[in-house]
């Protein structure tokens, strides 16, 4: 792709990151203090929800541009590169394989370390990085995981987590059975602002765990008999008030007194807007990053491989193979 | 004049004499009509089930009161599990749990916050997420919900969960195969 760049001698650290475990491709150049730069490229498709072949075609395609981009600007700001960090898993295989791919060669071509990074745990450390939380229960809402999680002795412990689909997921289904277009989430927020009444729909809470299959299927039913835009409130309501039940269960077990939401679903105000109540009336601190942290971002993936480049933690090639089912609290959190 | 003794995520327990009154405080995030479902409904099931539990032979506290939000009962004055527990403790939370299951009553929130040590004897409380269910998919996902908060918040889970197992399988015949159906509960993917 093009020639070496110098390395610098001011005890800075710069990391270039690749995300692509789904949707968005994205590339990332950080340092400890803020983001340098990112570009992205998101998959569109034709109909219906992510075909993974197809993903991973969109993320090969658009690989060399954003990339590029970066680069570009770590040139610009003669900026050298000291490690590529990329997202190893959870995601889907065939995405994450092209991303990988292309971080062993930019690893190999600059002669810099390899970092693995697990995706959920990335989210994390950036929502962190950005709004000055400490010791969080993190809510993480996205199109494949609905989990609360906390650091406990150097891990990200999961409190609870959905039994079947993802809350993401479940909004998507329900958004395309009655016939919104993609992305469905925003359609049904916007919607669900002139709703006038709530229909009972099912709330499933166990424990810290969530079901949300049996609500997306259930509110598609709603939709033949009721106003479209209160099924699209009453959805929202159900769903979010589970997620928030199930927060405010971790912190009162975990006694914690700071809650970090963060994912792609956190995008929602409506969202936001109950977890800081819950926050208020539990006398609890609320942290929500700024949006373009929220969703899957190479800034992110970025900046927890700085953060553990910074800690020795690297990744061979020989343990740079993917991992679809990556588990958050596999890694163990040795940057804290 | 009573005093709160406890908050738990739903509710406010004051304590007054040996009495206590758990009250599930409305959550000013949910809708009303919601709030108030969830509110009452749990307020009837763990009334009805935390007695019911008693005589399937788990300890509980006695019931004196039920209201539309709240409920009275008994005061145990222990210690929550989860500031104690130890192996041999989590043996006799399994021996609960069995008895439970068996009964046919799954408890929905099974935690180390929710038992509570006194003289040596687990009492089991918050019942509100309880229901009647005999299946393996209900119990082994109430089995999971312990162990996870298990391992999310003690250390040397392991040997608890093992204690916890060894407990269960005295007191309940179907232990193997909840556990088989907890490992695939564990195993589902989570991912799309
Ligand atoms: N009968 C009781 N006797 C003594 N303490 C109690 C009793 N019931 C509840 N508590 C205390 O209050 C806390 C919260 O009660 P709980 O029923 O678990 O409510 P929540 O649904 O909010 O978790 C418990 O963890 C326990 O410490
Ligand atoms: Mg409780």
């Amino acid at each position: 792709m093009g020639e070496n760049l110098d390395k610098r001698e001011d005890g800075r650290t710069v990391v270039l990151g690749l995300e692509g475990t789904a949707w968005n491709l994205s590339s990332a150049l950080v340092d400890e203090e803020d983001v340098i730069a990112e570009e992205n490229a998101t998959y569109v498709p034709a109909k219906g929800g992510i075909h993974p072949r197809e993903a991973a075609q969109h993320h090969a395609e658009h690989m060399a541009p954003v990339v590029k981009a970066v680069l570009d600007a770590a040139r610009r700001d003669g900026l050298a590169i000291d490690a590529v960090a990329f997202s190893q898993g959870p995601g889907l295989g065939p995405c994450l394989r092209t991303v990988a791919t292309a971080a062993r060669a930019l690893s190999l071509r600059f002669g810099v370390p390899l970092v693995g990074v697990n995706h959920c745990i990335a989210h994390i450390e950036v929502g962190k990085w950005k709004t000055g939380a400490t010791d969080p229960v993190v809510l993480y809402v996205s199109g494949g995981n609905s989990q609360v999680l906390a650091l406990r002795r150097g891990r990200y412990r999961i409190f609870g987590e959905t039994l079947d689909i993802s809350v993401g997921n479940a909004l998507d289904k329900f958004a395309r059975q009655v016939g919104l277009p993609h992305p469905g989430g925003p359609k049904l927020e916007a919607l669900a602002k002139s709703a006038k009444e709530y229909i009972p729909l099912p709330y499933v809470v166990k424990g810290m765990d969530l079901s949300f299959s049996g609500l997306s299927t259930a509110a598609a039913q709603a939709a033949k008999k009721h106003d479209l835009a209160d099924v699209c409130s009453s959805f929202q309501e159900t769903a979010f008030a589970m997620l928030v039940e199930v927060t405010e269960r971790a912190l009162a077990h975990a006694e914690k007194k700071e809650v970090l939401l963060v994912g792609g679903v956190g995008a929602n105000s409506r969202l936001r807007e109950m977890l800081n109540i819950m926050c208020e009336e539990r006398g609890a601190r609320f942290y929500v990053p700024e949006m373009r942290f929220m969703g899957d971002n190479g800034s992110m993936i970025a900046y927890t491989g700085l953060v553990m480049l910074k800690a020795g933690v690297t990744t061979s090639l020989a343990e740079s193979r993917v991992r679809p089912g990556y588990r958050t609290d596999e890694v163990e959190v040795r940057w804290r | 004049m009573a005093e709160e003794i406890g908050r738990g995520a739903e509710a406010v327990i004051t304590r007054d004499g040996d009495r206590v009154t758990k009250w599930r405080r409305p959550k000013g995030y949910r809708l009303k009509p919601l709030d108030d479902r969830i509110r009452r409904e749990r307020t009837v099931m763990e009334s009805r089930l935390i007695s019911e539990a008693r005589r399937c032979g788990v300890p509980t506290p006695i019931i004196f009161d039920v209201d539309n939000f709240s409920l009275t009962m008994e005061h145990i004055d222990g210690i929550k599990l989860k500031d104690v527990i130890d192996p041999a403790l989590s043996e006799k939370a399994g021996e609960l749990a069995g008895r439970l299951h068996a009964c046919g009553i799954v408890h929905g929130d099974l935690t180390t916050s929710n038992m509570i040590l006194k003289d040596g004897k687990i009492y089991f409380i918050d019942f509100g997420l309880a229901f009647h269910d005999h299946s393996l998919e209900a119990q082994g996902v109430d089995v999971h919900v312990f162990f996870q908060t298990v391992r999310s918040s003690h250390d040397s889970s392991e040997e608890l969960v093992d204690a916890f197992l060894r407990g269960y399988a005295r007191t309940y015949s179907r232990a193997g195969d909840v556990l088989k159906r907890v490992r695939e509960i564990e195993g589902r993917g989570r991912y799309l």
